[in-house]
């Protein structure tokens, strides 16, 4: 790429980070230092609010430019993808968000602790949020290191490097100075960023086939020279049976696992009653509806104009296919309006996985500081106290991440999202549903559902074709690969809401009647909410 | 002093949002530690309003996620299983499986609107009404204010 393209994209990527800043430090101004304030905002943000920070939390660059980029390479395969990341959106809305914001206060393990015994639950539901939480940060790092080698044109390994340090210390600096305020207004910038880019790059593809969507799926078609086959499905998932059923657990990984993820439930927690929480979702269902609409269109757009050549040459999991398409759409190579096109996705991009990164750090760290260290420590200290954990543990799982984002630099983006959407979907979702929903749930059900998801998801995920066993593994030259499928979903959500179910009947604990009456009670009226 | 009431959406900014002007702010304090005595979460959970809110709930949410999963594996597992009925032209480049994704996004849409109405119409006010009974007969029996 050019000197024009790196300088516009750095200048307007500075000026994204510098309102962010500003917004930080202006939030930051009258912070009270509670845990109410650090980890929910004070709970008064507005349903359209939270509605389009949601919306910013969960469309990552994995979505942005993963799944454009794969509808341009596989055509109609990336597609389900995009329907995947939303009907998701329904588990969320009818059987976890109002209930959620209704029992409990900061985290997951709220939920469940209302009802068990609190210090094992704590330390089960906290240790699977935060594993969730680092899988999710580490590909949002590898993303930014991606982008990074499109803008330098992969020839700084250092630069990289630096980029994903760089990326890690802005998120730390935000979350333990901002806490959820400044979180939420970031998220809330971005997804507006986000949004008018898209809806920008779409018009003019739809512009550029006079509004005929059926000639834009014609010459996609007929320039990825499958034809027709382009647009059933079957070209990336198609094969033998590992493929297909591969596909299957991934597909129930995304629909289950977004109901898990910590960042999402802990957003509830930012408007002030059930009633606003729903109201934020319906709002966001919204926005990412719209928004995964519009990535087919681009998807589709970046194969009939750049051409899944161009697009493979750039990036073989096409991750760069929307910069590309952005290029094409302003004049091509060499012309302003590319490069000034081109420079707008490049930090558009870059300010999704900010704000991305900044809302995972921020719900790790309130599962480390109010579940892990409040339940293994010996005494309950200030409250005070908790938040100044928590502004620490950013910082360490800022390193952490950062870290592990430096070694896993080569994987795949998605692979990552979808592996922590299964081991949340494994890990989480079953232990928040039986307790929610099942009168006869017991302490020990609760700790054997987060183990039993959690354990299987990760050892599958080590025993499969991605860490080892062949060219594209992570250690290619060893081969301990037991597991078929790449992603464990299939498995490893059954097994934990088995293992739940096992834990249950088999212990000895009578289920306390009244702490589950509180809980139904509390969950559907809302009485004695903070 | 604090506003209780659930309708009352105190918001953080007013952005985009009717909020009542110069409404001070209502900051809640955290009320974790005030636990109601546990009988009175018995006696509601058995009390024939509750039941009511509880079984709209039920019969609102368990068809419609029985459904909508329903329909949404039926389409991966279609999608995988069957790529040629998938592949089966419609209109101009479009087919049915491009129709049957749409399709998801438009169900979804629509569940939504539906579970917004039904919640808002059906379940919202009687929830508001238990949920002031529940503290108030908490506050009586002296186990919290």
């Amino acid at each position: 790429m050019t000197g024009d393209h790196q300088t516009l994209a750095l200048l307007l990527f500075s000026a994204f980070v510098a309102v962010t800043l500003g917004i930080t430090t202006w939030v930051s101004r009258h912070r009270h230092g509670s845990a109410e304030e650090f980890y929910a905002g004070g709970r008064l943000f507005s349903p359209m609010e939270n509605g389009f920070a949601l919306a910013g939390d969960y469309m990552s660059a994995a979505s942005f430019l993963g799944i454009s980029g794969l509808i341009a390479l596989v055509g109609y395969d990336g597609m389900l993808y995009s329907v995947g990341f939303l009907v998701a959106w329904l588990v969320v809305l009818f059987l976890v968000a109002e209930l959620v914001r209704n029992c409990g206060r900061f985290t997951l393990a709220d939920v469940v602790a209302a009802r068990m015994r609190e210090r094992p639950v704590r330390v089960a539901t906290g240790t699977s949020s935060v594993t969730v939480s680092v899988l999710y940060l580490v590909a949002q790092m590898v993303g930014a290191g991606s982008l990074v080698a499109l803008l330098l044109g992969g020839t700084g390994e250092a630069a990289r490097a630096w980029t994903v340090i760089g990326v890690g210390a802005l998120m730390v600096i935000y979350v333990s100075l901002g806490g959820m305020r400044a979180t939420t207004w970031i998220q809330i910038v971005k997804a507006v960023l986000l949004l008018g880019g898209t809806v920008a790059l779409t018009v003019l593809v739809l512009l550029r086939f006079h509004g005929d969507f059926n000639r834009l799926l014609l010459t996609a078609a007929e320039r990825s020279g499958h034809g027709e086959a382009f647009l059933a499905p079957g070209l990336a998932y198609g094969g033998d049976w590992t493929a297909r059923l591969d596909f299957i657990s991934l597909g129930l990984a995304l629909v289950l696992g977004t109901a898990g993820l910590p960042h999402i439930l802990s957003r509830f927690y930012t408007v002030p009653t059930a009633r606003a929480a729903r109201r934020s979702v319906v709002w966001a269902i919204g926005l990412i509806g719209g928004f995964y609409l519009m990535t087919i269109v681009l998807g589709f757009g970046a194969a009939a104009l750049v051409g899944p050549d161009a697009v493979r040459a750039s990036n073989t999991s096409g991750n760069t296919a929307v910069p590309l398409l952005a290029l094409d759409l302003g004049g091509g190579a060499g012309s302003t309006g590319g490069t000034v096109l081109f420079a707008i996705v490049v930090a558009v991009a870059f300010a999704t996985i900010l704000a991305v990164v900044a809302g995972v750090t921020l719900a790790s760290s309130a599962s480390v500081a109010h579940d892990l260290y409040a339940s293994l420590r010996r005494r309950r200290g200030e409250p005070r106290s908790e938040v100044a954990v928590a502004r620490l543990a950013a910082v360490g799982i800022g390193v952490v991440a950062i870290a592990l984002g430096l070694l896993a630099r080569d994987l795949n983006v998605a692979f990552l999202v979808g592996l922590a959407f299964a081991v949340a979907a494994s890990a989480n979702l079953p232990v928040l549903l039986y307790s929610l929903f099942w009168r006869g749930f017991t302490t020990r059900g609760a700790v054997w559902a987060v183990y039993g998801g959690l354990v299987p998801a990760v050892v599958l995920v080590l025993l499969s074709p991605v860490v080892s066993g062949g060219p594209e593994a992570l250690f290619p030259g060893v081969d301990f690969q037991l597991f078929p499928l790449q992603n464990p979903g299939l498995v490893s959500v059954p097994l934990g809401f088995l293992a739940g179910w096992i834990g249950t009947a088999t212990s000895a604990e009578v289920p306390d009647e009244a702490r589950h009456a509180e809980t139904e009670v509390r969950s559907l009226t809302g009485a004695g909410a903070v | 002093m604090r506003y209780d009431d659930p309708w009352y959406d105190a918001l953080a900014s007013g952005w985009g949002e009717s909020a009542d002007a110069g409404a001070p702010a209502a900051v809640p304090t955290p009320r974790g530690e005030d636990r109601a005595p546990a009988d009175v979460y018995l006696e509601v959970q058995r009390s024939e309003a509750f039941r009511e809110v509880r079984s709209r709930y039920r019969r609102f949410v368990v068809p419609a996620a029985v459904l909508f999963f329903a329909w949404y594996v039926a389409y991966v597992v279609t999608a995988t299983t069957a790529p040629e009925w998938m592949a089966r032209p419609v209109a101009g480049a479009v087919n049915a499986g491009m129709l049957a994704g749409l399709a998801q996004f438009l169900t979804t849409f629509l569940l939504t609107w539906a579970y917004a109405r039904h919640a808002r119409l059906r379940r919202d006010r009687a929830a508001l009404e238990l949920r002031w009974d529940t503290q108030e007969l908490a506050r009586e029996r002296g186990g919290a204010a």
